[in-house]
């Protein structure tokens, strides 16, 4: 599906100028060869992410979404078809460090502190430790965790955890941001404040955001493009352009036209049989 | 609190409320003892003398008896209670006689004396230590190729367990001469036996903790593209570390068993477990038992030392909840 320039103009990607692809898929499948047979996690994945743009994935559990963002990741390899990241393979995207991946659980490490854990891939990295702390800082600052430095992990509360795991993607300040349902475990509650804080670290930040979720909802509120997804094989049912203005709140989930767009996506996912029993 | 309010909406909670108040009012000494650790300990660590008293009574009034009479003796029953405890050769010996032998050679002796238990003890113990640090090191290093290698793990494993069926008591008179005989002696043969006893539980505990760190936190890893090297320092050395606790404290009191099973064969000059030999050739069961008590003794402090430190360490990283 071709992005409608004159709905996409008010997008922050736009204004920056630019309009260089981060990501491009063409033609990608995924089998995975198990005991039973052959699963056919992905099929036949055309996407273009841009620079600058909040594309989230969404469909029903086991419609390949995490999948194809672990396809990005260089996590999982793709049985065929093209995928760049940046014009490279993904395996030199991955070694490059050009990505930052937030998990589905915050994964911080238990015996390392807040700030310890959040320069973890620095350190992987070899940056000095003055750099280190000060990077700390900056982002613990960003996800509103400054004076939880010093904290270790099980002192703080899951959604306290989850930022500090933003946090530490962001510290290698990539351009590209994955995030595999970062807010599925927790309450409604936290999670709308995390989207909130989101889409500011979003705008703040400048960068392209890959998010997978289940949540309708959640995706129509950060995206600027919302890809449906179905399983069994998984694959791609509509791409959805979303437009709300950089500054909205969580009001607009009540206006009609944030209530079509979710009911665009609903549309697409019982097209693509993810409502059969 | 307010009762009548409460009482209208939940009344069975208030019963059970007014039910406990007056125990919690006035604490007997009993409840008061109870409700701790201590009292509860107390009473099995009691149960357990009394045990070892009724054993001793009964275990040695056959032979009390027969003496006795062959020396025409009247006796009653509290002659014959006293007497089974004061025997100088008692099948089983009375822990009272134990603890004063105990405080005899313990206390009452220079360490430096052969008939000191310091002296015997210090001797098993060096070697425990010796052979506990060089099998720790071992079952670490080996943990560490299996969990990185495959080949190490197939070809290396199925050697790590048969090695253990293997009685200790029949390979441990073999590895004494075998070492002698290439002219090592003394220490180092004792703390082989420890050695070979206590790599084991640490190879298998490290295997466990080297690997327990979950697939997240292995992906995580490999977003940064880490090095094996990175992934082993960062990641699956410090989520190791309750696991080797763990495997450590059982480590050092099987060092102390296989320090003196290794002392048994050699002729029995020094250590506790050339008392527990010198004790059974003379008969002298008051030495044995002493002996084996304090091999009880010195493996708790051990146990206690390292969870001291595993209690410091995991402390200093933070994962003591």
């Amino acid at each position: 599906m071709v992005a409608d320039e004159e709905v996409t103009m008010s997008n922050l990607a736009e204004t920056v100028g630019q309009r260089r692809s981060v990501v491009e898929m063409q033609g990608l499948d995924l089998t995975f060869q198990t005991a039973d047979g052959p699963v056919f996690a992905l099929s036949e994945i055309d996407l273009q992410v841009d620079h600058g743009e909040f594309v989230s994935f969404i469909g029903p559990s086991g419609c390949g979404k995490t999948t194809l963002l672990r396809v990005i990741a260089d996590l999982e390899q793709p049985t065929n078809g093209e995928i760049t990241i940046n014009g490279v393979s993904p395996h030199e995207a991955r070694t490059a460090r050009a990505y930052g991946y937030v998990f589905q659980a915050p994964a911080l490490y238990p015996w390392r502190t807040i700030e310890k854990n959040v320069t973890l891939p620095l350190e992987v990295m070899g940056v000095s430790k003055a750099e280190r702390l000060a990077r700390a800082k900056k982002y613990l600052e960003l996800v509103n965790l400054t004076d939880f430095e010093k904290k270790y992990p099980w002192q703080l509360s899951g959604g306290m955890q989850q930022r500090a795991s933003i946090a530490r993607a962001l510290c290698v300040d990539p351009e590209l941001l994955l995030m595999d349902e970062p807010f599925g475990a927790l309450d409604e509650i936290v999670r709308d404040h995390l989207n909130e804080q989101l889409l500011r670290l979003w705008r703040q930040t400048e960068k392209t955001i890959v998010f997978v979720t289940h949540s309708i909802p959640e995706a129509v509120f950060l995206s600027t493009k919302i890809v449906v997804m179905s399983p069994r094989p998984g694959r791609i049912i509509d791409v959805i352009d979303c437009n709300f203005p950089p500054d909205r709140t969580l009001d607009i989930r009540e206006t009609p036209e944030f209530i079509e767009i979710a009911h665009r996506v609903r549309e697409g996912l019982r097209a693509g049989h993810s409502y059969d029993d | 609190m307010p009762t009548g309010s409460v009482k209208d909406y939940a009344p069975g909670i208030v019963t059970m409320t007014e039910a406990t108040a007056p125990a919690n009012q006035r604490p007997s000494l009993f409840a008061a003892s109870m409700a701790g650790q201590t009292g509860p300990v107390m009473v099995v660590v009691l149960a357990l003398i009394t045990a070892w008293y009724v054993g001793t009574v009964w275990m040695n009034s056959d032979w009390q008896i027969d003496r006795f009479e062959k020396h025409k003796i009247e006796w009653s029953m509290s002659d014959l209670v006293q007497a089974t405890m004061a025997q100088e050769r008692p099948i089983l010996p009375a822990p009272h006689q134990v603890l004063a032998e105990m405080n005899k050679t313990i206390f009452q002796k220079k360490i430096t004396s052969k008939r000191s238990l310091v002296y015997h003890a210090w001797v098993t113990l060096s070697s425990t230590l010796l052979g506990f640090a060089i099998g720790s090191l071992m079952g670490i290093l080996l943990a560490v190729g299996i969990v990185h290698n495959g080949t190490l793990e197939k070809s290396l494993m199925p050697w790590v367990i048969s090695s253990q069926t293997i009685p200790i008591l029949a390979i441990a008179p073999m590895i004494i001469v075998v070492l002698g005989a290439i002219g090592i002696k003394g220490l180092v043969p004792k703390a082989f036996i420890s050695t070979y006893l206590c790599f084991f539980p640490i190879t298998i505990g490290m295997v466990k903790g080297l690997r327990s760190p979950g697939v997240l936190e292995m992906d995580l890893m490999r977003t940064y593209s880490a090095s094996r090297w990175q992934t082993f320092w960062m990641l699956r050395w410090p989520a190791s570390m309750p696991f080797l606790f763990a495997s450590l404290k059982v480590a050092i009191a099987i060092s102390l068993v296989g320090a003196i099973v290794g002392e048994l064969p050699t002729g029995a000059q020094a250590g506790l477990g050339a008392r527990l030999l010198a004790g059974s050739y003379y008969g002298q069961t008051i030495q044995i038992w002493s002996a084996l008590l304090t091999a009880a003794f010195l493996a708790a402090l051990l146990v206690v030392l390292i969870g001291v430190i595993e209690r410091i360490v995991l402390k200093a990283m933070g994962m003591n909840r």
